[in-house]
């Protein structure tokens, strides 16, 4: 009947195989002006994955998601220092063209912005630039497009309408179906359902779900329960600094630094 | 009051809550094991009425605990907590159970003269009360060196269930007339080394609680 009772056991959690990175970001440090927005920013998103960027208003996670397509250049007061590799390669480098950055990794913004254009020519669009004018061809890309974006039921057969034409929700698709026109390996989203009701926001949601089977997905959002629901990782920014990064499970159940938990449980921000 | 601070106190009623479980429960096993010791079938018929109420206020812990995930939405340390109070609840709501079973052998052994290993099922009793309270001691100071040695003390309530056992069914050749008030007492051995598990998955549960992680201390 007598047990002897040794060390108490921790039970060890499972392990993963490692997968590919598409980005890695190294010492990566931004700023505007005099202002230090991104500070020493180390981190490794890997590809196929949904990646959440999270944390409060002014704490660099636009900065950093509009760094990596150097979107951010556009400001005119930027410098910086560091390193992202993009598929091993630095972004930074002086002969890669941004051009061509930009045509692996497409971008969907807050609040649907789509060409004052018919649904098929804001598809189309990107294609026709790379010099695709086949129709033909041209067709297949803008159905297996709008198919990829799950809308293609609700236009195919209004397709010459205008994109203003159409609701919020379905803008967003349509905004998601260009950048998959132009067949990007990564897509960034910036607050991608911040102006959609629940239902176009569940609807993006499940398409984000599919799609990073084909794609690498970067979200920022400011709605914490969507990236507990939808992403691989989350990396928590605070004052232009990662705070944590680590699987999204464990973001949200039992987050090593006590600003993450106080920031996920509502006590900040 | 703030949205956070409103959860706060949501959060902190459930846990008051849930210490006046765990005190009732622990309160009605020991009655449990006095009106069994004493022969006294009105207060085992009370420990019998008195569970209802345990019974009630378990239910209300777990709507409430439901009603603040469904509302809030609560993550990590919050959300553990919240788990882990519905978990202790029924730990304690059992305690209360096994608290009922001991009465009940009580009633059926009615007035028929005790056997002698009635000394050392209290003493059994002592060990399991200690673990009961000093467990939820811990689990309010969130002390998980307190929480440990508790369970270190669940090895004396096994040699000790186990030394009872034996000590039973050597008396059951000596006393076969007797039959029935062994495995009366059998069981009301079992329900304590039962309790005494419970503390234990407590402390587990407090583990889990702080640190975020499972731990296995019935081993």
């Amino acid at each position: 009947m007598t047990t002897i009772k040794t060390a108490i056991k921790k039970k060890e959690p499972v392990k993963q195989e490692e997968k590919k990175s598409v980005y890695l970001t190294k010492q990566l440090n931004l700023w505007y002006g005099d202002n230090h927005a991104l500070k020493n920013i180390d981190l490794d998103i890997k590809e196929n994955e949904v990646t959440a960027i999270i944390g409060p208003s002014g704490c660099g996670k636009s900065t950093y998601i509009k760094t990596l397509n150097r979107m951010v250049e556009l400001v005119p007061t930027v410098k910086t220092s560091g390193q992202i590799l993009y598929r091993d390669r630095n972004i930074f480098d002086k002969d890669y063209g941004v051009e061509e950055l930009r045509t692996r990794v497409g971008m969907v913004f807050q609040k649907p912005n789509p060409f004052p254009k018919s649904i098929y020519d804001n598809i189309a669009y990107g294609p026709r630039i790379h010099g695709i004018k086949n129709k033909k061809i041209l067709n297949e890309i803008v159905e297996k497009s709008l198919r990829g974006a799950a809308i293609w039921e609700e236009v195919k057969d209004r397709l010459d309408e205008n994109a203003y034409s159409l609701s919020g929700g379905q803008q967003q698709r349509i905004c998601i179906a260009r950048a998959l026109a132009i067949e990007p390996d990564v897509i960034l989203m910036d607050e991608p359902t911040s102006a959609l009701d629940p239902i176009s926001t569940l609807k993006i949601e499940e398409l984000v779900q599919e799609l990073k089977k084909d794609y690498s997905i970067i979200i920022v959002t400011h709605n914490m329960q969507q990236a507990a629901r939808i992403s691989d990782k989350t990396a928590f920014f605070l004052n232009g600094e990662v705070i944590e990064y680590d699987d999204t499970d464990t973001i949200f159940s039992n987050p090593s630094d006590k600003r993450t938990e106080d920031y996920i449980s509502g006590r900040f921000g | 009051m703030s949205v956070r601070e409103k959860f706060d106190y949501e959060l902190n009623s459930a846990q008051e809550q849930l210490i006046l479980l765990s005190n009732m429960a622990v309160n009605a096993l020991t009655k449990a094991v006095n009106a069994l010791a004493s022969q006294d079938i009105d207060a085992a018929l009370e420990v019998i009425e008195g569970d209802k109420e345990i019974n009630q206020l378990e239910e209300e812990i777990n709507d409430r605990v439901i009603l603040l995930i469904a509302k809030q939405s609560p993550v990590a340390t919050d959300l553990r907590r919240l788990v882990v109070i519905i978990k202790v609840a029924s730990d304690m709501e059992r305690v209360g159970d096994y608290a009922v079973n001991i009465a009940k052998e009580t009633i059926r052994i009615g007035k028929e003269e005790l056997l002698s290993t009635i000394v050392e099922i209290k003493q059994m009793h002592e060990l399991a009360r200690t673990m009961l309270t000093q467990v939820i001691e811990a689990f309010v100071e969130e002390d998980v060196i307190k929480a440990k040695e508790i369970a270190e003390l669940d090895d004396q309530v096994d040699a000790l269930y186990g030394e009872v056992i034996n000590k039973l069914m050597l008396s059951g050749a000596q006393n076969p007339d007797k039959i029935s008030q062994i495995t009366q007492l059998a069981f009301v051995c079992r329900y304590m080394e039962r309790s005494a598990d419970h503390a234990t998955n407590i402390a587990e549960q407090l583990f889990y609680l702080v640190r975020g992680q499972h731990y296995d201390m019935n081993k």
